[in-house]
């Protein structure tokens, strides 16, 4: 497809050498390059990928496995939590995407802030808190982007009712 | 309801999104803030403020007016808040969220079949490229990427084309009504509804089509399509002289746009900004040249690159894109091969609806397909395709069952509006609204 990565089968358990970029594992998903970042080495891992050629971040959101914990295939010592932060690093110079997954722990939901790195991820960072509550150290802006500053909740997370529009009709129960 | 259970009312409800006055903020956030509008790290924007310290204004010099969320010009309900010293802008905030729906919560509670009426209403004049980026990645996801047949990839290259130029049609309209050139609003509503009109034709509406699925598309093209895009192909040329006469020409035309939200290429690419954006610094950035998807390495064309990075540039390279996008079809309409229109893989795509008669198991497939949906292989993938707009991607997580786990959609709108406070910073208040306008931004994309 549109990725120019070396192709590999899925799940890099199954290949006797395990790639390795900058000290963290790299699997393919599809095909595509993934990198699993330990939470502590987020930054100092970044920035290295910066130097690197990943001038552009071209996107940033999260996961909340809540309610599929265990069915992520991850590999060797990465340990699965609840959220997970995605970006997606463009190279425009030498066309290959990288994709970047970072496990970050649902009792403290956060992360230091990509935006000296990547300026435009400030919009991106906003949106994740208002939607998952993964809060975003040193963002210069901490607010919420999409719901109203006074929203209750994150709703994106798994345990966030969808809720439903109450519908009159006959037999409904009495006082709603 | 009892009025005690409420909160107290409030002027708004936007609170801490709001751009605040100076003397309400500390020195501190005031630099973070400034770093934060100019997309600076916290240390340059530091080494800024001592530079402007002496010429930073004092409060009584400034005024913070507020434009939108009505606007009309601010396409949609984009509000911005502008700190104004005289005529000049200092700082801007664009505040979203006025359209929020949750469509990536929804998207969760469709399955993968009705996912494509969810996606295709983000990026309202851009469609079916919503419907493509969603397909591939689910095709991706299903391993069927590879055996989509050759009718179906080329029906997906015409309908993306002529979807971008009703797109960068309806920038025209709406570029020269912001500008004051109010005739043009009404040329390019009209080029544009021409092409909808071959929608319309096709896919039975105009807007939120559908079309483009999961392993194919709903249908094939109808009879006598081909003489209908050879007019749609005589028709616009002449039109697009026409606009060249009308506004490329035109010296207050040009006065209004150029010179006017200069962005240059690594500031760009900083924020994260793609298409004309990022073409208009001179970067010859474009996904379907780059990396290519469908059977763009197959056709030729021209990446539309500017100089200046000003809106004039990114007037320009739209314009051009018009052009580029009726070569392509030229060269789709000489090369649209025969065969099936979807794949037939009875687990992904209904049977055809004369089968159902005859078939009990053709009846089976039709009925899970519609009631249940197909069950997606686990796994995460994540595919970007080049809208109008820019990158517009699909990222997927499937847990196994026939309804995403998590679906977002990365819109370029989004990402593209964060350049509005650079872009006009030192600016006119006036050029606002040209920097708005060279942007096109969609909101319904930029808030889903």
């Amino acid at each position: 497809m549109a990725d120019d990565t070396p192709a590999a089968a899925d799940g890099a358990a199954e290949s006797p050498e395990p790639e390795v970029l900058h000290g963290c594992p790299v699997t393919a998903s599809r095909g595509q390059r993934v990198v699993h970042i330990p939470r502590d080495r987020y930054l100092a891992v970044m920035k290295l990928l910066l130097a690197d050629g990943y001038h552009l971040c071209s996107d940033l959101t999260a996961t909340d496995y809540l309610t599929a914990l265990a069915a992520r295939p991850l590999p060797d010592g990465v340990v699965a939590e609840r959220f997970e932060v995605v970006l997606n690093l463009l190279d425009v110079l030498g066309a290959r995407r990288l994709r970047v997954r970072v496990q970050v722990p649902a009792a403290d939901p956060s992360l230091p802030s990509a935006f000296d790195l990547w300026p435009g991820t400030e919009a991106m960072e906003r949106e994740v808190f208002d939607l998952f509550g993964i809060t975003f150290r040193n963002h210069p802006d901490p607010s919420r982007i999409l719901m109203p500053e006074d929203w209750v909740g994150h709703p994106l997370r798994k345990d966030y009712d969808i809720g439903r529009i109450p519908v009159q009709f006959k037999g409904a129960p009495e006082g709603r | 309801m009892t009025s005690t259970l409420r909160p107290p009312t409030r002027l708004t409800d936007e609170g801490a999104q709001e751009l605040k006055p100076r003397h309400e903020q500390t020195a501190r956030e005031l630099l973070r803030e400034v770093g934060a509008v100019l997309r600076l790290s916290e240390a340059e924007a530091a080494t800024l403020a001592d530079e402007q310290a002496a010429s930073d204004p004092s409060e009584d010099q400034t005024m913070i007016i507020n434009m939108g969320p009505q606007h009309p010009s601010t396409h949609g309900v984009l509000r911005l808040m502008l700190e104004l010293q005289g005529e000049t802008v200092l700082r801007c905030k664009p505040i979203i969220g006025y359209l929020h729906t949750g469509m990536e919560k929804t998207g969760e509670a469709l399955t993968y079949l009705q996912g494509g009426t969810n996606v295709t209403r983000m990026d309202y004049l851009s469609p079916l490229n919503n419907e493509l980026v969603f397909s591939l990645a689910v095709e991706k996801l299903l391993g069927i990427d590879g055996d989509i047949p050759e009718r179906a990839v080329w029906m997906r290259m015409l309908l993306s084309e002529l979807n971008r130029m009703s797109s960068h049609l309806l920038f025209m309209a709406t570029n020269g009504m912001d500008m004051g050139a109010v005739s043009m609003m009404i040329y390019g509503w009209r080029e544009r509804e021409q092409v909808l009109r071959f929608f319309q034709k096709v896919t039975g509406l105009r807007m939120n089509h559908n079309f483009i699925r999961p392993g194919g598309l709903a249908a094939d093209l109808p009879a006598g399509w081909r003489d209908d895009v050879l007019e749609l192909l005589d028709v616009i040329p002449p039109r697009l002289e026409e606009y060249d006469i009308l506004m490329t020409e035109q010296p207050i035309w040009r006065e209004r746009l150029q010179d006017v939200g200069v962005i240059t290429a690594t500031e760009a690419m900083a924020l994260g900004a793609t298409g004309p954006i990022l073409r208009s610094t001179g970067v010859a950035w474009d996904l379907r040249r780059s990396m290519p998807y469908l059977r763009y390495d197959d056709v030729e064309f021209d990446v539309i690159v500017g100089t200046y990075g000003d809106a004039f540039d990114r007037y320009a390279i739209r314009l051009n894109e018009i052009r580029e996008s009726m070569r392509i079809v030229r060269q789709i309409l000489d090369r649209m091969p025969t065969g099936d229109y979807r794949i037939q893989d009875k687990k992904v795509t209904p049977p055809p609806r004369a089968r159902i008669d005859e078939s009990m198991e053709a009846l089976i497939h039709h009925f899970k397909i519609f009631t249940e949906g197909f069950k997606v292989p686990e796994g995460e993938v994540y595919v970007g395709i080049e809208s109008p707009r820019g990158e517009i991607g699909c990222y997927i997580v499937s847990d196994g069952t026939a309804n995403p786990y998590r679906i977002h959609i990365r819109a370029p709108s989004f990402v593209n509006i964060q350049c509005l406070p650079h872009m006009m910073r030192g600016g006119l208040v006036a050029d606002a609204v040209a920097v708005i306008s060279s942007v096109d931004p969609v909101l319904g994309e930029v808030d889903r």
